[in-house]
């Protein structure tokens, strides 16, 4: 690793930001001097900018869970950066109407078998990626990818049309397959950069040893890759659980995920803004339930495996 | 890693293979189908031949919206990348400030886009909303729903709240990889603080950042649902994305044909431009080994 | 279950047959002659027969619609530069 190019000037450096684990050593040199002073000083506020830039992130989240919890008239009479007569009337709105409710449990069923049917089949489709060579396998890839590049708008129309024809329209599997279009690409793209990683010795010593492919694939490749079935998976979930132009187009009542039926309440009856405040909180929690639950893999996922 | 040559491998292959084509080509194929057509409904086509292509490629519309598209993702990458680089930067490497970085970070990037435009469309009201109402007592005219300038900033201002996460947390990846030797190394140079960031981190993230922009290009190349939520694509047209333009077409104007053609010419452009990236990408890790 | 809403037309249709028999022709090329011949073209980068089958087929959907735009309905033309360019991109490229 060459370091080269040390009369870089302070802009730069500023422009650069600052980390910890970086600092020079050119004690003699007084500009450097200072400039590890300053840097010294600049370490120890490393919070500043994650922290401004979180606050950043949860003003406006903030607000909605603020909104939730009003009254409707005190939303639209007086101006307030926490509720005065808190209320929970918004979020009984909700867990009391069917309507309502059930647009969680219909996302919930589809993004969960979306999740599921984009992983078991991305399995085996990576491993034959990265580890054999065949015919068309790069142009495969690629074309795997444009599908994920694909907007969703062009695809709408005739999806509506391919579903009804094979009556799977307001099914929760349409639309858990739909989403395959752009969840199983990436799940592809992310299994084989893990793949990839793991000594292709491994699957000969198996081999070897007379494991049979199957057995070897569940009892020993998989419990290896199991951080990147993880980041999949949560990918999947995610993407599955944001997208909302083909869920509202291929659902009409029976699937209709949560997010569609904000929209159509908030056109039909006036603008009810502390129930529209309550149901954008609760279509936010599940994601942070995920998010949680994956802390520890999700610098590593969003490499997609492949650093 | 070398692989053997095994076309028994397709059979691994063929489940996505189905799956993916079921979803991808069926439905292509239909768009090229109709975009040569024209319908008044009820399954029942007339010939139109290049009608379609001509008349959008002629619309002073399309080429509008494909410009706003085009704005968009520039202004978009501008801001996101280094934004995202300079935050990855700054963000601590161990202790208990790593998960909670990660998962406040992580939050925007799960919450459906419907709710991110609901989210924004009631922050930035001036009656309501927390900026539009701080805005209106510093004295600002702020009106996303009349100004397009306003309307525009909003919109930027979301996408970067939305996304500049995805950057972040990319590029800390990269980051992370790097094993502390390379700064040890780097320190007995006595390497300057730029010079540790364009001889070690910057190679590090290459590889991640250009995923980071290919993902962010293409997304924000057919961004619909929020703009969609804050602003319908107003004032007048002058937040109209291409997307936007096109579900106006194919549901609101029941016009198949033109959409479809639209949809052709669309899909297209970002065919070109995934190839380039995806291109530039593959070979920039070959090169390197 | 009926097929009338994909709306299939004879033109569409011939396309769609002629896209196949390439793929297929390329796949029964590769078969034979596996490895797809790479080289380093004018691009400057390692290309295969495939990248190249898509760089000609890409680039001729931007010549069709370039002449729409500027010169007018009649593709046939359109269609003579595209085999033009197809030839160009698998020798040169």
């Amino acid at each position: 690793m060459a370091v080269k190019n040390q009369t870089a000037t302070t802009a730069d450096r500023v422009a650069a930001g600052t980390s910890e684990n970086a600092s020079g050593s050119a004690k003699s040199q007084e500009e450097l001097g200072q400039l590890m002073l300053k840097r010294g000083t600049q370490s120890r506020f490393w919070w500043l900018v994650p922290t401004i830039y979180i606050v950043f992130l949860m003003l406006p989240i903030y607000w909605l869970i603020n909104m939730s919890f009003k009254t409707n008239g005190e939303i639209l009479s007086t101006f307030s950066l926490w509720p005065q007569e808190p209320t929970l009337r918004n979020y009984m709105v909700i867990f009391t109407d069917p309507s309502w409710y059930s647009g969680y449990i219909n996302s919930i069923i589809y993004v969960v078998l979306n999740t599921v049917i984009s992983v078991s089949a991305a399995l085996p489709a990576a491993y034959a990626f990265s580890r054999y060579r065949f015919l068309g396998d790069k142009h495969l890839f690629f074309w795997l990818l444009t599908n994920r590049m694909a907007p969703p708008a062009v695809f709408a129309l005739p999806f509506f049309q391919l579903y009804s024809a094979f009556n799977l329209i307001d099914t929760h599997i349409a639309v858990a397959i739909a989403h395959c279009l752009f969840n199983v690409p990436l799940a592809v793209w992310i299994l084989e950069g893990f793949m990839s990683g793991v000594p292709k010795e491994i699957d000969e010593t198996a081999y070897i040893d007379g494991y049979s492919f199957p057995r070897f694939f569940v009892k020993i490749f998989m419990p290896l890759i199991a951080s990147g079935i993880g980041v999949a998976a949560f990918f999947c979930f995610m993407f599955s659980w944001v997208e909302l132009l083909l869920a509202r187009t291929l659902t009409t009542t029976a699937a209709k995920p949560i997010a569609a039926t904000m929209t159509r309440t908030v056109s039909a009856s006036g603008l009810d803004w502390g129930v529209l405040a309550a149901a954008g909180v609760l279509t936010i929690i599940p994601g942070a339930l995920v998010i949680y639950f994956v802390r520890n893999y999700i610098a590593k996922g969003f490499a997609l495996g492949r650093v | 890693m070398n692989k053997t040559l095994n076309n028994k491998a397709w059979f691994m292959v063929l489940p996505v293979l189905v799956l993916v084509a079921f979803s991808a080509v069926i439905p292509l194929m239909t768009v090229v189908n109709y975009s040569v057509q024209d319908t008044f409904g009820s399954n029942v086509f007339f010939w139109a031949g290049t009608e379609w292509f001509q008349e959008i490629l002629a619309s002073d519309r399309f080429w509008a919206a494909m410009g706003r598209n085009l704005v968009f993702s520039a202004i978009i990458l501008a801001i996101e990348v280094p934004l995202g680089i300079f935050i990855a930067l700054n963000m601590p490497r161990k202790g208990w400030g790593v998960p909670v970085c990660l998962v406040l970070m992580a939050l925007p990037l799960l919450i459906p886009f419907n709710v991110v435009g609901t989210i924004w469309q009631v922050f930035g009201r001036i009656d309501i909303g927390l900026l539009g109402h701080t805005l209106a007592e510093l004295g600002v005219n702020y009106n996303y729903v009349n100004n397009p300038v306003h309307a525009w900033v909003t919109i930027i201002l979301m996408d970067v709240w939305h996304w500049t996460s995805l950057v972040v947390l990319l590029c800390y990846a990269g980051l992370v990889s790097i094993p502390d030797a390379y700064y040890q190394a780097a320190k007995i140079d006595g390497a300057s603080r730029w010079a540790v960031f364009r001889y070690i981190q910057l190679p590090k993230m290459h590889r991640v950042l250009l995923i980071a922009i290919l993902l962010r290009f293409m997304d924000s190349f057919m961004i619909y649902t929020e703009p969609f939520v804050l602003t319908g694509g107003g004032p007048g047209n002058t937040t109209t994305f291409l997307s936007i333009d096109l579900v106006k077409l194919a549901i609101g104007e029941f016009n198949l044909g033109e959409a479809a053609a639209m949809s052709i010419i669309y899909f297209l452009i970002i065919l070109v431009m995934s190839w380039v990236f995806y291109t530039v990408m593959t070979n920039y890790g070959t090169e390197r080994r | 279950m009926s097929l009338s809403w994909m709306a299939w037309t004879w033109p569409t249709a011939t396309f769609f047959i002629v896209i196949a028999l390439l793929l297929i022709s390329m796949g029964v090329w590769e078969y034979f002659s596996p490895g797809g011949h790479p080289r380093v073209g004018i691009l400057r980068f390692e290309t295969t027969r495939g990248d190249r089958l898509f760089v000609s087929l890409l680039g001729s959907a931007f010549i069709h619609l370039a002449w729409l735009g500027l010169v007018g309905p009649n593709l046939w033309w359109a269609l003579a530069l595209s085999i033009v360019y197809a030839i160009g991109v698998f020798r040169l490229v």
